[in-house]
């Protein structure tokens, strides 16, 4: 027996990708596996850890809770997409470098996508609020400490450059079928 | 030593990278390799009786089923049982594929490869396995029962039996004042990374080499592993070990079953195999840690001091022993702490069950010993009403008392005897950073208030660096760009910055020009692997050592050039020059031209390298006979034994007096790890290994049913903490220096989980008013045990002496 | 963990929808935000042969809100739910709620009618809709139904949707005037399915005195149990009432089970003390309303 293949039309970061693929292939499976972009991490398979969070129109969701062929026609953000096209770091990458917000890095990918959404509708976040914006997402190594304060010094850093911000995370406003 | 990058808390030079997407974990590599997945049990306990994989072979992406019966020589036999120790009366380890019987739930019984991922596990549903099925053996009590025995062929379930003697405990107590006895329990928990396990093999039919990625904590264990059961030459397998997100122990074991296969069916196939685990294999097939009971006997005199220790230990350590006995071993010998215990005497069965095996998970043994140990510290202070810091002060080995031998064997075969360490400047510092002498006022407003608060803490010391070696090799291209490599590997610690600010201070060139390289056996074949907190200790006493041999060659042969005393140059920002005259020098990257003679030049700089390029001393070869071509080199840190790191953490808790939510309004650290090499990574470790202590007291446990079924095996019902449950951390660090490596440094990556079970019942304890035996502890579970307490089946603690503050313990304030 | 091999079809439209559903009938399953199906079928514990993704039909993601309630599309997600400030003022407990349910990166894609419809009797949103006395509205290739809450929920995970239908809105009604709400949950996790959670809507009297009282449980009973308990508080007012005699009669009404996370008798014990919690802070929630939005005195609850 053969599996039905369907030829679907993705759009990350910025640039149309193509692939065929088996209708129960994960988005976040073809994120890595079809189009080669090895940054979005996959580390339960059950929606729980967000390791594979990525923004669908803006939004952060969990890419192995969506099958590809359901992400045709949406607008994907990956972590490799984050950075200006001049290769300027976006500043949740900044900060949770300079913070040491990460220790393996597995689960990175996940934090940046949901920190630099946070932070487009909060620029200006209290610890505690901070804290409860990465309480969706898993982090075996740092503690959450450094997390955090990395929350609180990528809001530092967008304010010192405001309009500094990566083209593609800005769709959020729109939320496309939200 | 000291310099600019020893010390400086610098962002990582891993995390460029790494923020970026272009990390490169096990499962990014491989792309059109086949993929790998596995029939496991779903039995606890069974004799495979058939397996018919007639209904997988018509699925489109098939390319092989493997079962037992495929396997030959070293590959049909047993994995090897890594750490042999005479206590071991029995010692089983897996096959690569069940054999005949299943031991646990998620026992690998057959290997699929296919096409894909998807199509890999259709095929697991399709394959079809008669079971007889045997009694499961859960627990630490059914195992010492032994009413079913795990393994054919043994009476009962006690894999290895270890008393260890240090004078006459047990008389020792029948004289004492004073005497308790506790009976305490732990559960288990697991490592779990975020990443899995996973293995990527490619067989090269025409060199005869293979190349194999493993997402593993030791590369050169893993070659030589598979080289003995591929019967391979160890120079036909080369490990490189990728990104890996996270170890915490669990990926120190190899060779997994999974492990060995991949490469075998890789070279049966003449086709790239890969493996990654997902997180149910995880829970079910890797391996955890933790399970104990204890029973303790301790005499104590009218201050609280011990006398005598009679500590036993029932632990449980699986379906199977490839570790051996490390876990207790460390919990019988760590359990000491920082105290003086009197006579001792311990003694550990370790027993199979037919659950997942139990092999080191960061702790390794230590969080159980140290939950024994300052329980019994509380219940002394209970007893005599004492305050709980003063019975631990009157316990502590003194500064002037280093290095102090505790009298007994250590996991590493040598003699357990403490280094340094200031245990009571750091209980001071505990006690101050955490407020504890104004706690009891604050407790009774709390309490006034209608809440419970409650407050607790515990103290450990932890052997770290263990040999037997680490290697360093540190080469200088002409570029002037420096290559370093050491063999053990790394998951997460950020041994490629402070590897590379060791050797820019060691040989004074700016850290953006050094590039450091792990866990490739390529690069550097001997090495032994990242456990028990080595990393800093051991590659990176062995990364100095080998800078300073290539610094003193760097000398020489400048001050062969520069016609000066090697004694009279030094090295500055990666330029050799003249103390005092900083005009008159030369860049490395010259020095590494002129460290190579050649007949031929490929480049402008090559030319004063060649036979023609300048002035010769004829009297002696291009290369002496002690000498070697190439501005490099390489050195060995082998330590007589381990350096021992220490601290103390302290809890404040609220329960809510209704729901019995537990909260932790505050956290502190004390830490002393010797010299810190870069604080801010130092700090990230500890707030990790606290953020485990945490989960392992109130959220995680493996949950298994008398049947042997693990029923939280994903991570919404294996309850790892979120932010949201990890409170902030305060720490303060000491700097005792160890006197056993050239850096002064102690390990720091387990520290802070260790005691994090006994601190949170410490905690607990003290906000509820009854003792607290049984670690993790959940609301459900504290609720029950309010019952019991209300009804009189659970005794209060003994009502503590309104006395007079703590008098503070001798020793330097930090 | 990769889910099993199935037909996917993506209608356009609601009859498109309908006419698929009915010819796949049990053996599909529809997709939405698919964020409790997806993990189902990613652990092989769902194996649908076809997967009906609803996610392309227009006019299921509409939010409502009139003088009977709020009505909720299929495709309304909850953070898009939880950000509707009309429907948050029409019924308060949807905010109350949605901001208990997971994470917000789950709310950015689950809906809360495919909650509803997956019928966890441990998830907020059913709670909510049996509190609310509220309604289903399904769709089937034999016409349209609307179903109350209190039979719409059969079992654990079980619905009385019929495989060919789609439950195409929810509909939460507006509590009666003086009517304030609570939600509160003891989980074990920040965004865990809780050990137990109680929603509560105490209504008062002009005079500021309990006219009703009622809570919704879950994670307690088979299905979203909702229970009166205006016999143990009528008549007094917030500060008066012995909302502990309202826990003891929730407690002896609910039968919970254990599992490895709490025992039946803990979360009993916590359904009492939820209860109280709930009524408490429902009955300030009405009282802040009251003082904002007095009503004349004398003329009564509106019943």
């Amino acid at each position: 027996m053969t599996e039905q293949t369907h030829e679907i039309r993705l759009h990350v970061n910025g640039v149309p990708h193509t692939a065929t693929v088996p209708a129960r292939r994960l988005l976040s499976d073809c994120l890595r596996h079809d189009l080669g972009l090895t940054g979005t991490h996959v580390g339960c398979e059950h929606g729980v850890c967000g390791a594979c969070t990525v923004r669908l129109d803006g939004l952060p969701v969990r890419s192995c809770l969506m099958f590809a062929v359901s992400a045709q026609g949406h607008e994907i953000t990956t972590v490799e997409g984050m950075a200006a096209p001049d290769g300027t770091p976006h500043p949740v990458q900044r900060a949770f470098r300079e913070c040491h917000g990460l220790q393996c890095g597995f689960c990175t990918p996940g934090f940046l996508a949901v920190v630099a959404a946070f932070l487009e509708e909060n620029p200006d976040p209290t610890e505690e609020q901070a804290r409860e914006a990465v309480g969706g997402n898993l982090c075996r190594c740092t503690g959450y400490q450094n997390i955090v304060r990395s929350v609180l010094r990528a809001a530092e850093l967008a304010r010192e450059h405001p309009g500094a911000e990566p083209p593609g995370a800005g769709a959020a406003a729109e939320g496309g079928r939200a | 030593m000291t310099g600019k990058m020893f010390g400086a808390p610098i962002p990582r030079t891993e995390d460029e990278r790494l923020v970026a997407g272009r990390g490169r974990y096990l499962d990014d590599l491989g792309a059109g390799a086949y993929a790998a997945a596995f029939v496991r049990s779903p039995h606890a306990h069974a004799r495979i009786l058939d397996i018919d994989v007639g209904d997988a072979l018509d699925v489109d992406g098939l390319v092989a089923v493997y079962t037992h019966d495929d396997l030959r020589g070293p590959m049909a036999e047993p994995l090897p049982l890594l750490i042999p120790h005479p206590a071991i009366r029995d010692g089983r380890t897996p096959h690569a594929l069940a054999a005949e019987y299943v031991h646990h739930v998620g026992e690998p019984v057959a290997m699929v490869v296919a096409r894909d991922r998807y199509v890999a596990e259709d095929i697991v549903e399709r394959v079809r396995v008669d079971y007889e099925v045997l009694p499961a053996v859960v627990g630490v009590a059914a195992a010492r029962r032994a009413d079913h025995v795990v393994h054919p062929g043994m009476s009962d379930n006690v894999a290895a039996r270890l008393l260890q003697e240090v004078g006459d405990a047990p008389a020792a107590i029948a004289a004492a004042p004073h005497t308790l006895e506790l009976d305490l329990e732990i559960e288990r928990s697991a490592s779990t990374p975020m990443e899995g396990r996973g293995v990527y093999a490619r067989w090269d039919a025409a060199d005869a080499m293979l190349r194999m990625y493993s997402s593993t904590q030791t590369a050169s264990g893993v070659r030589a592993a598979v080289a003995a059961k591929l019967e391979l030459q160890l120079g036909q397998v080369e490990v490189v070990v990728p990104d890996v997100g996270g170890g915490f122990g669990v990926k120190i074991v190899h060779p997994w079953p999974e492990e060995v296969m991949v490469p075998w069916a890789a070279r049966l196939l003449g086709h790239d195999v890969k493996w990654t685990e997902d997180r149910r294999e995880h829970f079910v097939a890797a391996a955890h840690e933790r399970e104990q009971l204890q029973r303790v006997r301790v005499g104590f005199d009218d201050e609280g001091r011990l006398l005598g220790l009679d500590v036993r230990i029932w632990h449980d350590n699986g379906a199977y022993l490839p570790y051996g006995v490390i876990v207790p071993l460390v919990t019988s010998t760590q359990l000491l702490g920082p105290y003086r215990p009197g006579a001792y005497r311990v003694e550990f069965d370790s027993l199979y069950t037919t659950t997942v095996i139990v092999t080191p998970y960061r702790g390794a043994g230590r969080p159980q010993g140290v939950f024994a140990m300052e329980r019994t510290m509380d219940a002394i202070a209970a007893r005599l009403g004492l305050d709980r810091a003063r019975v631990r002060s009157v316990n502590l080995i003194q500064p002037d008392e280093m290095p102090y031998d505790q009298g007994l064997v250590f996991q590493d075969g040598r003699p357990l005897i403490y280094d340094s360490g200031d245990y009571p400047a750091a209980l001071a510092a505990l006690l101050d950073l955490v407020g504890w002498d104004d706690f009891p006022a604050q407790r009774e407003r709390a309490r006034a208030e209608g809440r419970r608060i409650g407050i607790g803490l515990a103290c450990y010391v932890e052997g770290t660096g263990p040999g037997p070696y680490e290697g360093g090799h540190v080469q200088v291209e002409t570029s002037g760009r420096v290559r370093v490599a050491t063999g053990l590997t790394s998951q997460g610690q950020g041994h490629q910055t402070i590897l590379a600010q060791i050797v820019a201070d060691e040989l004074g060139v700016p850290i953006s020009d050094i590039s450091v390289t792990t866990g490739d056996t390529r690069r550097m074949p001997y090495s032994v692997g990242t456990y028990a907190s080595r990393g800093a200790v051991m590659s990176g006493s062995a990364v100095a050592l080998a800078a300073r041999r290539l610094r003193d060659k760097a000398l020489r042969i400048a001050g062969d050039a520069l016609e000066a005393d090697p004694d009279d140059l030094e090295i500055v920002g990666g330029r050799v020059r003249v103390k005092g005259s900083p005009a008159s020098g030369m860049d490395l990257g010259t020095v590494a031209v002129l460290a190579n003679p050649l007949r031929y030049a490929f480049d402008e700089a090559s030319r004063a390298a060649t036979q023609f390029g300048g002035p010769a001393d004829f009297d002696r070869p291009p290369v002496a006979p002690d000498d070697a071509p190439g501005l490099e080199g390489t050195d060995f840190y082998s330590p007589l034994r381990c350096t021992f790191a220490s601290g103390m953490h302290a809890a404040i808790v609220e329960t809510d007096p209704e729901t019995a939510e537990i909260r932790i309004l505050r956290y502190c650290v004390v830490h002393d790890c010797g010299r810190l090499v870069n604080p801010l990574i130092v700090e990230g470790q500890i707030h990790g290994g606290v953020a485990q202590g945490v989960a392992g007291a109130l959220y995680e446990r493996m949950a298994y049913d008398s049947d042997g079924q693990l029923l939280n095996a994903s991570f919404m019902d294996f309850l790892m903490p979120y932010a949201s449950e990890v409170p902030a951390v305060e720490i303060d660090h000491l700097e005792t220096p160890s006197p056993l490596n050239p850096l002064g440094i102690k390990g720091a990556g387990e520290a802070g989980v260790i005691p994090g079970a006994a601190v949170l019942a410490a905690a607990v304890e003290d906000a509820e008013g009854f003792p607290i035996t049984r670690m993790p502890i959940s609301p459900s579970e504290l609720f029950h045990l309010r019952r019991r307490f209300a009804s009189g089946e659970i005794p209060p603690l003994r009502a503590r002496r309104p006395a007079a503050p703590a008098p503070r313990p001798s020793g330097q304030e930090s | 963990m990769k889910p099993p091999a199935f037909r996917y079809h993506a209608p356009a439209s609601l009859a498109e929808t309908l006419a698929t559903l009915a010819e796949v009938g049990a053996r599909g399953k529809v997709l939405a935000g698919g964020q409790s199906l997806v993990p189902l079928m990613n652990m092989r514990l769902a194996a649908p042969e076809h997967i009906v993704d609803i996610n392309g039909v227009a006019g299921l993601d509409d939010v409502t809100v009139d003088a009977g309630g709020v009505r909720i599309g299929a495709l309304v997600r909850h953070a898009r739910l939880e950000a509707d400030a009309e429907a948050a003022a029409a019924v308060p407990l949807l905010r109350q709620g949605l901001r208990l349910v997971a994470h917000p990166v789950i709310r950015n894609r689950g809906t809360t009618v495919g909650s509803i419809a997956h019928a966890d009797p441990s998830a907020e949103m059913p709670a909510a809709l049996a509190l609310l006395g509220g309604s289903v509205e399904a769709a089937g290739a034999a016409g349209r139904r609307t179903v109350p809450a209190a039979e719409f929920f059969t079992g654990p995970m079980e619905s009385c949707l019929r495989p060919d239908e789609l439950a195409v809105s929810a509909h939460f009604p507006r509590p009666e005037p003086g009517t304030g709400s609570a939600f509160t949950e003891v989980a074990r996790r920040h965004g865990d399915y809780a050990l137990c959670g109680v929603a509560a809507l105490v209504t008062l009297d002009a005079d500021l005195r309990i006219t009703a009282a009622r809570a919704g449980y879950l994670s307690v009973s088979p299905t979203p149990a909702v229970l009166d308990l205006t016999d143990a508080v009528a008549g007094r007012t917030p500060d008066t009432a012995d909302l502990a005699a309202a826990g003891r009669l929730a407690v002896g009404r609910l039968e919970p089970e254990d599992d490895i996370h709490a025992t039946a008798e803990y979360r009993a014990h916590l359904a009492g003390v939820l209860t109280v919690r709930a009524l408490r802070a429902a009955a300030e929630d009405a009282l802040a309303r009251a003082t904002r939005d007095p009503r004349p005195a004398g003329s009564g609850s509106g019943r």
